[in-house]
């Protein structure tokens, strides 16, 4: 929301830069004469101007109105101009012009008044932005200026939409506009005709406000005519089942998007447990070391979040998986064939890994900044948003899930990798260092774990127990999809992501995981090889 | 040939051992405490007394897990769960003890109940102000839960790590579900405050000696039952079990009734180290259940040398002494300590040090006999 | 041959302690002790058990035979109750379903099995190893009290002398020869008084003299028992065979003696050879 307001009011400038480029002032005189009033006008004909200024400057007055609702339009007291004001954290405030943004030097607080503005103010000034933007060029923006409008029409604001209507091009302006104007219709007008067929356009929309004044008219209790009444109880039957629609989507999407984090949790985990059957108890730290790196790189280069990011992928899959193979040649060679063993010492170094953090960061969460294009939301209309960096994440999972499968089944150390887990002494006879693909496998999957971390970075805090949070849920998305099995991984992260999403409104957070940990537990008791198991005789034993 | 007879002595003999110096040490530790005046270098601080009772209810603690872990190859990373919830069990029976002298008075209501704005006691916690109701509800409950996931798990054979992770996240669950308040069970804060056991004064001297010794007798007790169980063909059949389960299948036994049976067994020395436990430290909460502590026991058990009794209880009073002194030295450091522990141990000490023990000891004896 | 007598003295001691007895009833009123009917397993589309027939009659040594992957080991893993099959029926006697039985109820049966690996219990003694697989109650209460009446030690220490371990009686069981091992595991056969025996690969890794040794244990035991056995070494099978049985893909290819399977064309062309 704010990113689109943001870009709008750039690509507004731009225009008001082109238009007054031409003039020297770039205002006519009557314009000026009302700028002129405006710094020792009181707020009550400060609300009168800015209408005048409407009328007679138009578009132009649009980066005034805005400056001005954001609280920023002062007069320089030399001179009684009207300066936009910038106001760095420390030093004397930066001054700049109004209308073309060209420096104006630099001022104390002392020699600058503000214009003062107050709520009503604000939202005139709001209406008028919307009004002028009503026939900006940009789409996005006359559809933000509709949504300023909505619901607080009046008639000549009404007969400006219908205007805009006829001229408009794009479909989803359209829409809004005509929403706008059947919700206006429906509360203005008192014949019955007009309100049902007001209702009937208004059935399919998802605003708040529509379902509010709708939900009015339905009510037992509503002073409204009968068929207007049925009109308005069949269009709130609409709009919910519609909006049940979208909260089912949303809860999915939420689903999904949980699903995704325990994929990428978990994908390192079914590599190193799953195909190589070593169970590592410190791939949680691994993924924590992942998420750290990500925060130290950000530090290194506070400038460029959106790089560091970019570079924190590959770092991280080398810190972790460094971290790995250092683990896989130091302990766990040594116990081969022996898991639980493998288990107790990698818990040991988890547990330093833990500690070591701890004593190098402190133990407070650290905050990782999201770079520009991960935050906000995708909104795909009134009642559905879905917020980027959950959408990005979503694809990255699956990103990652398509190359390690890749690796996997097309490369080399794929082949070496399956060659080993399947058959250890038979692999060492044809030649396949087997000490060697241990080592590329267990960083392969420590790897994995550590670029997990740099997504998880995105959506929490970063911490020394990030790590243990998702070590069980990773254990329990392998076993259940199936050891040794990437796609049993695949879906059991995103089903148990969902599941646990589906349950959370019914019964709570926290019971919510309780409950998916006692359907894991049960569910391993009737098919203990997990959903996708492997047979076969050697499976047995 | 004489290599295992050998050894089935020196672990008679030193089980014997054993439990002489556990009652030497109760009965003197008891003594100094209680006898010899405070101001006498021979006396030992109540302080001690109740620091001696943890560490016996670790110990207790240690030897289910080496039951079940040592002697059956199952590696229970839940038996705290079991613990807590017998320590709970007591914990509600203390709490209800309190009557009227909670800050907020009422007789009825713990003072956490009252704090939620509770009206009426839940259920659950009705018969708890009966002390013998109580013990019974903090053995039924965790012997109850180890039979139905026992049962569950065994039955459908589901081993080694899978099995791990099961119990670690058995506890992770029952964790979460005691961290809330809707639970009534005193939520982040647990159960505390306790004022006397029985109309003893938990704070009086005798009351903590009494306590401690009560500990040393249970374990002791547990000890020998343990003993027992080891030495009989049950033994043999759950050491076939660790060793050889399709095997023991096709002798005839129905291994996964002994798995369940010896769980159970398990399960209810945990519980009693935790209803013996909150006494003495006059706390328990959610922590209790949480997965590092579990795991932890097993570290106790593996230093001490899993499949030896004497072994477990060594390496939890020695782990115990190690972080108290640790932790009061250098907090930072304890974590990596016991991390280390733990690669040290499982890489370089595999039978603890008790089977470094018996190891030398055999070897010598048998370059005797072969002198 | 001196040991034919305590054999044929404990199943006398039987009818002495009625707990020893089986407790179902076999009804071999047909001289069929196991029948096999229709069996088809697979794992992952592969077949390993394809629609096999096997009758083994009461008494009966039997030997089978087939190339690696022929389905003699899973066969025995169904009989035994390990893994279950997609088809079929077996039955032990007339009336004894077996696939509904686990692998301990059919070992209480009276069904024991040797695996190709020797599988003794490494971390006791050769002793304890009997004694577990003693013909008692097999239960856990039982278990916890039970000791060793006279009759049993004394059984358990003529199986001793019989499968030459009486010295290495109180050794533990992982410090035995690969030979001593698989001699336990037969003695822990013997001791628990089985009707029905399966040996797989009993000579894997005896010398010739104990390979010697074992034909004329499993010739003697034939008669009071039945034995089937699944070697590979033609000598042995040769030596103590009366009926064999080839498998072939999951199926029964031939059946008939020694001779008569030999000179089976089929049999010839898939795993004796031409060379035969």
């Amino acid at each position: 929301m704010r990113a689109i307001l943001a870009s709008w009011t750039l690509v507004a400038l731009m225009c008001c830069l082109g238009s007054t480029a031409n003039a020297e002032s770039g205002q006519t005189a009557a314009t000026e004469s009302l700028l002129a009033r405006l710094p020792s006008a009181n707020l009550r004909e400060t609300a009168t101007l800015v209408g005048e200024l409407e009328q007679s400057g138009g578009d132009r007055m649009l980066p005034l109105f805005q400056i001005m609702l954001d609280g920023r339009l002062y007069s320089r007291k030399s001179d009684d101009a009207l300066v936009a004001v910038t106001q760095p954290p420390t030093g004397d405030w930066v001054l700049t012009d109004v209308f073309t943004g060209a420096s104006l030097g630099t001022a104390t607080r002392r020699e600058v008044s503000k214009v003062r503005v107050n709520n009503r103010l604000r939202v005139q000034l709001r209406e008028a932005i919307a009004r002028i933007q009503l026939n900006a060029e940009d789409a996005g923006a006359r559809l933000a200026a509709v949504d300023t409008l909505f619901g607080d029409l009046n008639d000549s604001s009404a007969a400006l939409l219908s205007e805009r209507r006829d001229l408009e091009t794009d479909d989803k302006v359209k829409g809004a506009i005509e929403e706008a104007l059947a919700l206006y219709r429906l509360r203005s007008s008192s014949e019955p005709a007009v309100q049902v067929a007001a209702l009937n356009v208004l059935a399919e929309s998802l605003n708040t406000e529509v379902r509010y004044a709708v939900e009015q008219l339905a009510a037992a209790d509503s002073a409204a005519a009968l068929p207007v009444r049925n009109a308005a109880r069949k269009a709130l039957t609409r709009i919910d089942s519609n909006l049940e629609f979208y909260g089912f989507l949303e809860q999915l999407f939420f689903g999904l998007s949980l699903g995704s984090v325990l994929l990428l949790a978990a994908i390192g985990l079914a590599i190193t447990f799953g195909v190589m059957g070593v169970i590592n108890m410190a791939h949680g730290e691994m993924i924590m070391l992942g998420a750290y790196t990500t925060y130290v790189i950000q530090l290194l280069m506070p400038d460029h979040i959106g790089l560091s990011l970019w570079i924190a992928i590959p770092a991280a899959f080398l810190v972790s998986g460094l971290v790995g193979v250092i683990i896989e040649r130091g302990v766990i060679r040594f116990l081969k064939g022996r898991p639980l063993e493998t288990l107790l010492a990698t818990f040991g170094i988890s547990l330093i890994l833990q500690q070591a953090v701890r004593t190098i960061f402190s133990p407070l969460n650290r905050q990782v900044a999201s770079p520009e294009w991960m935050s906000g939301s995708l909104e795909i209309n009134a009642a559905l948003s879905i917020t980027y960096n959950r959408l990005y994440i979503l694809l990255f999972a699956l990103l990652v899930f398509a190359l390690l499968q890749l690796i996997l089944k097309k490369t080399s150390l794929g082949l070496n990798v399956r060659a080993v887990s399947q058959n250890r002494d038979m692999a060492k006879a044809m030649g396949i260092r087997t000490e060697w693909v241990d080592a590329m496998t267990f960083g392969l999957g420590s790897g994995v774990a550590g670029v997990a971390g740099v997504a998880l970075s995105q959506l929490t805090n970063v911490g020394p127990n990030l790590g243990q949070s998702y070590i069980i849920d990773s254990f329990m998305v392998v076993v259940f999809g199936g050891v040794g099995n990437l796609l049993g991984t695949l879906v059991g992260g995103f089903t148990l992501g969902v599941a646990n999403k589906f349950l959370e409104p019914m019964t709570g957070a926290v019971l919510a995981n309780i409950l998916i940990l006692v359907f894991i537990i049960l569910f391993i008791q009737k098919r203990p090889k997990g959903l996708f198991p492997q047979k076969g005789r050697a499976a047995n034993d | 040939m004489t290599e295992s007879r050998s050894m089935l002595r020196l672990s008679g003999r030193e089980g014997t051992l054993f439990i002489g110096v556990l009652f030497a040490v109760t009965v003197l530790a008891s003594l100094a405490n209680l006898v010899i005046p405070e101001d006498s270098f021979l006396h030992v601080s109540t302080y001690t007394i109740t620091l001696l009772g943890k560490y016996l209810c670790y110990a207790l603690l240690a030897l289910s897990v080496d039951v079940i872990w040592g002697y059956c190859g199952i590696l229970s990373l839940g038996h705290g769960a079991f613990f807590a919830l017998g320590g709970y069990g007591m914990g509600m029976y203390l709490m209800r003890q309190i009557g009227d002298r909670g800050v907020y008075g009422n007789p009825e209501l713990p003072d956490f109940m009252v704090f939620l704005n509770w009206q009426e006691l839940p259920w659950y916690w009705y018969g708890f102000d009966n002390f013998g109701f109580a013990m019974l509800m903090a053995l039924l409950v965790p012997g109850v839960l180890a039979f139905v996931f026992g049962w569950l798990a065994f039955r459908s054979r589901v081993t080694g790590v899978y099995l791990s992770i099961m119990t670690q996240a058995l506890t992770y669950a029952l964790m979460l579900a005691f961290f809330r308040n809707e639970m009534g069970f005193g939520g982040n804060n647990g159960l505390t405050d306790f004022k006397d056991l029985l109309g003893f004064d938990l704070q009086a001297d005798g009351t903590r000696v009494a306590l401690f010794m009560a500990t040393a007798l249970c374990l002791g007790g547990a000890f020998l039952a343990s003993r027992y169980i080891m030495g009989s063909r049950l033994g043999r059949v759950i050491l076939s079990i660790r060793d050889g389960e399709s095997r023991a299948r096709f002798l005839g036994y129905r291994t996964e009734l002994f798995k369940v049976w010896l769980f159970v067994y398990s399960a209810l020395l945990a519980a009693v180290a935790g209803i013996l436990y909150v006494p003495q430290v006059g706390i328990i909460n959610p922590g209790e259940f949480s997965p590092l502590n579990s795991i932890e026991v097993v570290v106790w058990v593996a230093v001490g040398g899993r499949g030896t009794l004497y072994g477990a209880v060594i390496g939890a009073l020695l782990v115990n002494y190690a972080k108290t002194r640790f932790t009061a030295i250098l907090p930072e450091g304890w974590l990596f300590a016991l991390g280390a522990l733990f690669v040290y141990v499982t890489l370089l000490l595999p039978h603890g040090i008790a089977g470094w023990f018996t190891r030398r000891f055999a070897s010598k004896s048998v370059k005797e006999a072969a002198a | 041959m001196s040991w034919p007598a305590p054999l044929e003295e404990m199943r006398h001691r039987d009818r002495v302690f009625p707990h020893l007895r089986p407790k179902a009833k076999v009804d071999v009123s047909k001289n069929v002790l196991l029948y096999v009917e229709g069996v088809s397993v697979s794992f992952d589309g592969f077949k390993a058990l394809n629609n096999l027939n096997l009758y083994i009659n009461e008494g009966e040594l039997r030997c089978l035979i087939g190339a690696n992957g022929a389905g003699k080991t899973t066969m025995m893993d169904v009989i035994t109750g390990k893994t279950p099959c997609d088809e079929g029926t077996v039955y032990f006697g007339q009336s004894i379903d077996l696939l509904k039985r686990s692998e301990p109820e059919i070992a209480q049966l009276g069904i024991g099995r040797k695996f190709q690996k020797p599988t003794v219990f490494e971390a006791q003694s050769v002793f304890a190893n009997l004694e577990l697989a003693l013909k008692a109650s097999k239960g856990i209460w039982y278990s916890l009290r039970a000791s060793l009446s006279g009759p049993q030690r004394d059984r358990i220490d003529e199986i001793l002398a019989l499968i030459n371990l009486s010295e290495a009686r109180e050794q533990l069981a992982g410090s035995l020869s690969h030979g001593q091992k698989q001699w336990l595991e037969i003695g822990m056969l013997l001791v628990s008084d089985p009707r029905l025996l399966f040996l797989d690969e009993p000579v894997a890794g005896m010398t010739a003299q104990e390979t010697e040794r074992t034909a004329e244990l499993l010739n003697t035991l034939a008669g009071d028992h039945t034995v089937v056995v699944v070697e590979h070494d033609m000598e042995f099978v040769r030596s103590i065979a009366r009926t064999v049985t080839v498998l072939h893909q999951g199926s029964v290819l031939a059946e008939g003696t020694m001779d008569e399977v030999q000179n089976h064309p089929e049999v010839i062309e898939v795993y004796l050879g031409s060379d035969e």
